[in-house]
């Protein structure tokens, strides 16, 4: 992957915002959550339960659901407070190809930015140009195709959507699946078949060719949508999600505090059934949940993104 | 065979862990006490100080590898590593009671350089793994950085960024407020598992 906007400074060979200070903020963020909060009160409670990262935003998913309406880029003096509340990196969502929500957020030195399916979609063709941005970019994919023109528009990480605000994480399962399923396919396949493949993929062929050859995507893949139990964080895991992104799951719960840290603590122990027992015993409610079948195609958020 | 531990609770301990395979030394995760008592070095790596050091307090981490480290254990931390190793930290979280397990004699500031939009790389002089070879500078990868902001009398520099010292040494412990595990240049931990094998009387493969 090339590095196409680092900028010099001041020392010989000193490079900011490379392609690789990127991923490399991704990469810090394995093994950890990072966790939805609308108040700097809730950011307070993330980083004491041992988020890794904040997801500022106005409202969570399974609100955004409820109350419909155009859901937009977060209060900014809201993501101000957050920023300063705490001491971990703070994400922030934006609009499918909005750019200038994400140029403001860039601005505001936000860690990372989400061009997110969960808010109401700006552009229903394009994505941004996330290579103009200094700032990297976390996206959104249901399949290997999908997360692979993200990448190829700039994006430094990967979430598999799952269905946000669901409490339901059959969704995350199946993007998760369909995205290892297909690396794996393509792994298999002989050289001259990578063509047709990028083509039915609807992706970059040098990043088909790429993932054909490492058996893994180019930057990290973490898991998002429909996680509400420490099991669910595990299972996740398991599946081979690098970390985990948590939305509605810990501050519509009953008991958000002991649940964000069950949540941490699983992620960590993911492969350790009595430690998951351990964590998970003096739990409350979970939050709702919803079941995607009864759902309408419009009512999906996944289903956003081109 | 020596056995090198990597601190597996949170962050990038895979890059670690293929860097320390490669050099042909037996490599395991440490996330509970009893794992720690199998290595004869630890690897801090990078990720969130604030994770790591609450999930070392709550899986009952701290004082064991507080009492390793009094005892001497090598330990080598990149970035987040090498604020739980720091002696004081400034900048730390005000949430909760950000402690430091203080094995190395230095204080740090946390994201020190900026925001992640001020993340940066550069060529950084590093010391020749053994003595006489030629070193090609190292290129570093600074995320979120902290910087080292005061060294104590038994703290060697290895290297600098400008004037801001970037790699230290105290003995068998050793920092670097960067990320070589990013970049996959295996010669600060070729250079830190010297000293350990030497400690330890084992050869390395």
């Amino acid at each position: 992957m090339s590095e196409t906007n680092g900028q010099l400074n001041g020392h010989g060979g000193d490079q900011k915002a490379t392609f690789r200070t990127k991923v490399g903020l991704a990469e810090m963020l394995k093994g950890g959550v990072i966790m939805d909060v609308v108040t700097p009160e809730q950011a307070i409670i993330a980083e004491q339960a041992g988020a890794a990262a904040v997801m500022a935003l106005e409202r969570v998913p399974s609100d955004i659901r409820k109350e419909g309406g155009v859901a937009r880029m977060a209060n900014l003096k809201l993501i101000q407070q957050i920023k300063e509340a705490v001491t971990i990196p703070v994400m922030a969502k934006c609009r499918i190809g909005h750019f200038v929500e994400a140029q403001v957020l860039q601005a505001l030195e936000v860690d990372f930015i989400d061009e997110s399916e969960v808010l109401t979609p700006a552009d229903e063709h394009f994505h941004i140009d996330k290579y103009a941005f200094r700032v990297p970019f976390v996206c959104g994919c249901r399949d290997l195709g999908e997360a692979l023109r993200r990448i190829g528009e700039g994006a430094a990480m990967i979430r598999t959507k799952g269905e946000a605000g669901s409490g339901n994480i059959v969704e995350a399962v199946r993007h998760l699946r369909a995205v290892h399923g297909a690396i794996r396919r393509i792994q298999a396949m002989p050289h001259e078949e990578l063509m047709t493949e990028a083509k039915n993929l609807g992706a970059p062929y040098d990043l088909v060719v790429q993932v054909a050859k490492t058996g893994k995507l180019p930057v990290p893949n973490f898991s998002a949508g429909g996680v509400a139990t420490p099991a669910d964080a595990a299972l996740m895991m398991q599946l081979g999600a690098e970390a985990v992104f948590v939305g509605s799951g810990i501050f519509k719960s009953t008991d958000p505090q002991q649940r964000a840290k069950a949540i941490v603590d699983a992620t960590t122990f993911y492969d350790d059934p009595a430690k998951l027992v351990e964590c998970s015993m003096e739990l409350g409610d979970a939050m709702p949940g919803l079941d995607v079948r009864q759902m309408a195609e419009s009512e999906m958020l996944s289903t956003r993104g081109w | 065979m020596i056995t090198i531990g990597v601190l597996a609770l949170q962050g990038d301990f895979e890059a670690h862990r293929n860097i320390l395979e490669a050099q042909g030394v037996r490599v395991i995760k440490v996330r509970d006490a009893q794992s720690l008592q199998e290595c004869d070095g630890l690897i801090i790596p990078g990720g969130e100080s604030t994770v790591m050091s609450q999930l070392c307090e709550r899986y009952g981490l701290w004082e064991p590898l507080q009492a390793r480290l009094a005892a001497g254990m090598a330990a080598f931390g990149t970035c987040a590593g090498m604020i739980l190793l720091a002696k004081g930290i400034s900048g730390a979280s005000r949430n909760f009671e950000q402690q430091t397990l203080g094995a190395l004699d230095i204080d740090v500031a946390r994201n020190a350089y900026g925001a992640q939009v001020d993340s940066f790389e550069a060529d950084i002089e590093v010391p020749p793994v053994e003595a006489g070879e030629s070193a090609e500078p190292l290129r570093a990868v600074f995320i979120r950085a902290p910087q080292i902001v005061r060294c104590g009398e038994a703290i060697e520099v290895l290297a600098r960024h400008g004037d801001q010292p970037v790699v230290v040494r105290q003995g068998k412990l050793m920092a670097s407020s960067f990320h070589p595990e990013i970049s996959g240049d295996a010669r600060l931990h070729q250079l830190w598992l010297k000293g350990v094998e030497k400690e330890s009387g084992s050869e390395i493969g």
